[in-house]
C-alpha cells in the first residue's frame, strides 16, 4: 500500500484498502473558514443535531475576509464565531490567528497520520507533515461534523520523485509549479501525490508545506510527504498529543511514478491564467508590474519572509510599484519582527499586513484594477481572481516576487543579487 | 426526465469563473446566482433558462473548493452539469447538494451550444433532440446512486444518525 493508501485503511479500520473503493473513514480534524463555515453551520443545523461530535477535532479559521472588509463578510465572521463560542470548538480570533493552512501546523493541530479534512481546497499542505488532508466542501463539512467520519473514494497514487540539487533561488514553490507545468491543471485528478526523492528530503518544511499546498493546483486529492528527522523536529515542541507514522510498502501500486532532475531548473513563473502556464524566469520576457503580494497559505512561512528580507533589505520597491508583504501567522509576523525582517520591509517601502488571505482571492487588502498587473506568491492566477477579471497574475517564489517589487518588472533575483 | 438547452464550455471551468470570490460575502444560493458564471460568460445570466444545461470538456470547477459555485449553478435554474470530468471537489459538492453531474465524453463530443438534451438519470440516457443522437451515461458507482437517492448528503447523514439512535 501507498502512505495514502495506509493512513486511510486504519482510519476505515481496514487490513486495506484499494483506490476506487468507496470507505467511510473517521477523521482527527475538521476545518473550516470564514467563507465556508457559514454554509456548513447551516447544514449542520438542517441535521438536527446540537452539538458537534467532538469539540477538540473541529476548528475554525476566520482568515478570508478578516478583519472584515464590509458588513456582509462581518455577518458572516460573526455566525461563524457564535457557532464556535457555543460549540466550544476551536477557534482563533484575529490578533491571535493566522492564515489557516499556516497556522493549524504551527500550532501542532495537525500531525503525521491524521486524517484531516476542510472545507478549503489548500487543506492538502498539511500533506507536508505525513498527514492524509484533502479539501472538501461546507456540506462534507457539516456532515462530519455531526458524526466525526466521512465518505470517501480511494484515490490512487502518482509518485513524484525530484533527483538533484536545486539552485540557489529554486524552492519548494518552484518545484511544484515545474511539476504542474509538465503534467497540468488535472494531470493528477482524483489522485493523491507521495512526493519523493532527495531534492524534497534536503527541503526544509517550509518548502514542503508549499508543494503539498499547490497538489490541489495539479487537481489532486492529497500531496503528501514521508515523515523524517526534518518533520519530527518540527513537530517536536509542536503536538499535544500522540500520533502513528506510516510508511509506503516497498512493493506500493502507484499509478504512475514520474522523476525529476531538479539541479538546472530556474525559478518558475506561472503566466496568466493558470498555474501550469509555467516557463523558466528568463524566459518571461519584459513584463512590468503594479503590485506584488508576498505571503498566503503558499508561500507566508518565515523561510519566505526571509529569503524576501535578503532580496529587500538595502533597497527600495520600485516607485511605481506596491509591494504588499502578509506574514501567514502572528506567530510567522512575530518571529519576522524579532528577526528585524519587518524594519527592511517598512523601510524598503512595501506594506505589512496582519495575517489574511486577503489579496490572493481578490477579497481585500490589494485588490487589482482592469490593466493591472500583479506578480504573486499565491496559488491561483485563473481570470479576475485577484480583482478584476481585466487584470493578470503572475505566480512566482518568493525571492522572484521581492526582485520584481525592486524593479518594477518581473526579474530573476540573480539580476539584483548578482 | 430532465429537458434543457446546453450552453457549452472548454476546459479547466475554475470555480472562481463559476462565482467570483467578490461575491463569497454572502451564502444565499439566489443571490449567488446572479453573478453564475460571470468570469467565463457574462451573458450566462440573462440567457440561463430553467432546466437548461451546462456542459464542458474536462476537469471542470477546479480550483476553490466554495460549494458557493454548484449552489449558484443550481440556483439559476441548471437542471444538471455534463463534463468528459470533473474537478472531484465541485463533483462531492454538486453530489452532496443533490445537482446532477454526469461524466460522458460521447455526449460532449457530439453535442453544440444550443443543442436541447433530453436526460432520463434513472435509465442514464441521455438523447440529443437536436441531432437525435442517443448516448448512454456510466451510471453512478452504488454508494453515489445511494447517496444521491436519499436526497443528498444531509438526508443521508440523517438516516444514518436515525439508524445509529445518536
Amino acid at each position: 500500500m501507498t502512505l495514502a493508501d495506509k493512513i486511510l485503511a486504519v482510519h476505515a479500520d481496514r487490513e486495506a484498502v484499494s483506490p476506487g473503493e468507496f470507505i467511510n473513514i473517521r477523521v482527527d480534524l475538521i476545518l473550516a473558514n470564514d467563507v465556508t463555515a457559514p454554509i456548513a453551520i447551516r447544514e449542520f443545523h438542517r441535521l438536527g443535531v446540537n452539538k458537534v461530535f467532538d469539540p477538540k477535532k473541529v476548528v475554525m479559521v476566520p482568515d478570508h475576509f478578516v478583519p472584515n472588509k464590509d458588513v456582509a463578510s462581518a455577518e458572516q465572521a460573526k455566525l461563524m464565531r457564535e457557532f464556535a463560542y457555543e460549540q466550544g470548538i476551536m477557534y482563533f480570533e484575529a490578533g491571535r490567528m493566522g492564515i489557516e493552512h499556516v497556522l493549524l501546523p504551527e500550532q501542532g493541530l495537525v500531525l503525521p497520520g491524521d486524517v484531516v479534512i476542510g472545507a478549503d481546497s489548500h487543506t492538502c499542505t498539511y500533506g507536508a507533515l505525513g498527514t492524509f488532508a484533502t479539501g472538501m466542501g461546507s456540506t462534507d463539512i457539516a456532515a462530519a461534523m455531526a458524526t466525526g467520519d466521512i465518505w470517501m473514494k480511494v484515490p490512487p497514487t502518482i509518485k513524484l520523485v525530484y533527483h538533484g540539487e536545486p539552485g540557489e533561488w529554486v524552492g519548494g514553490k518552484d518545484l511544484i509549479l515545474y511539476t504542474i507545468g509538465k503534467i497540468g491543471v488535472d494531470g493528477a485528478l482524483y489522485s493523491a501525490i507521495e512526493f519523493a526523492g532527495e531534492a524534497v528530503t534536503a527541503m526544509p518544511m517550509d518548502g514542503r508545506f508549499t508543494m503539498a499546498n499547490m497538489a490541489i493546483e495539479a487537481g489532486a486529492k492529497a500531496g503528501i510527504f514521508r515523515v523524517d528527522n526534518k518533520t519530527q523536529l518540527y513537530i517536536k515542541s509542536r503536538a499535544n498529543r500522540s500520533y502513528s507514522v506510516y510508511e509506503p510498502d516497498g512493493n506500493a501500486e502507484y499509478s504512475q511514478v514520474i522523476e525529476y532532475d531538479v539541479s538546472d531548473i530556474e525559478p518558475q513563473v506561472a503566466l496568466p491564467h493558470s498555474p501550469a502556464n509555467t516557463k523558466p524566469v528568463s524566459q518571461v520576457g519584459d513584463i512590468e508590474i503594479n503590485q506584488v503580494v508576498i505571503g498566503s497559505c503558499t508561500n507566508g512561512r518565515l523561510d519566505d519572509l526571509r529569503l524576501v528580507a535578503r532580496i529587500l533589505k538595502g533597497r527600495k520597491v520600485h516607485p511605481r510599484v506596491r509591494c504588499i508583504i502578509i506574514p501567514g501567522s502572528q506567530q510567522v509576523y512575530l518571529d519576522a519582527l524579532t528577526m528585524g525582517l519587518i524594519e527592511a520591509f517598512i523601510k524598503a517601502g512595501a506594506v505589512v499586513s496582519t495575517p489574511t488571505c486577503g489579496p490572493c482571492l481578490g477579497g481585500h487588502a490589494g485588490v487589482l484594477a482592469a490593466g493591472e498587473r500583479c506578480i504573486s506568491t499565491t496559488n491561483r492566477n485563473f481570470v479576475g481572481r485577484m480583482g478584476s477579471p481585466e487584470s493578470e497574475v503572475y505566480l512566482s517564489n518568493p525571492a522572484v516576487a521581492a526582485a520584481s517589487a525592486v524593479t518594477g518588472r518581473i526579474t530573476s533575483p540573480e539580476e539584483i543579487s548578482g | 426526465m430532465l429537458e434543457g438547452k446546453v450552453h457549452k464550455y472548454g476546459a479547466n471551468v475554475d470555480t472562481d469563473a463559476i462565482i467570483s470570490a467578490r461575491y463569497l460575502s454572502v451564502s444565499d444560493p439566489a443571490e449567488l446566482a446572479r453573478h453564475c458564471m460571470e468570469g467565463i460568460d457574462q451573458d450566462f445570466v440573462s440567457k440561463v433558462q430553467p432546466g437548461d444545461i451546462i456542459m464542458a470538456t474536462t476537469n471542470f470547477g477546479c480550483g476553490s473548493s466554495r460549494e458557493h459555485a454548484p449552489l449558484a449553478i443550481k440556483a439559476s435554474g441548471v437542471s444538471c452539469v455534463i463534463a468528459k470530468n470533473f474537478a472531484r471537489i465541485f463533483f462531492r459538492n454538486a453530489i452532496n447538494i443533490g445537482l446532477p453531474v454526469l461524466e460522458c465524453d460521447a455526449v460532449v463530443d457530439n453535442t453544440g451550444a444550443g443543442d436541447i438534451l433530453e436526460i432520463d438519470l434513472s435509465s442514464g440516457k441521455i438523447k440529443n433532440l437536436t441531432n437525435g443522437k442517443v448516448f448512454d451515461v456510466r451510471p453512478y458507482p452504488d454508494f453515489m446512486a445511494e447517496l444521491l437517492s436519499a436526497g443528498g448528503l444531509i438526508e443521508y447523514t440523517k438516516q444514518r444518525l436515525a439508524g445509529r439512535r445518536l
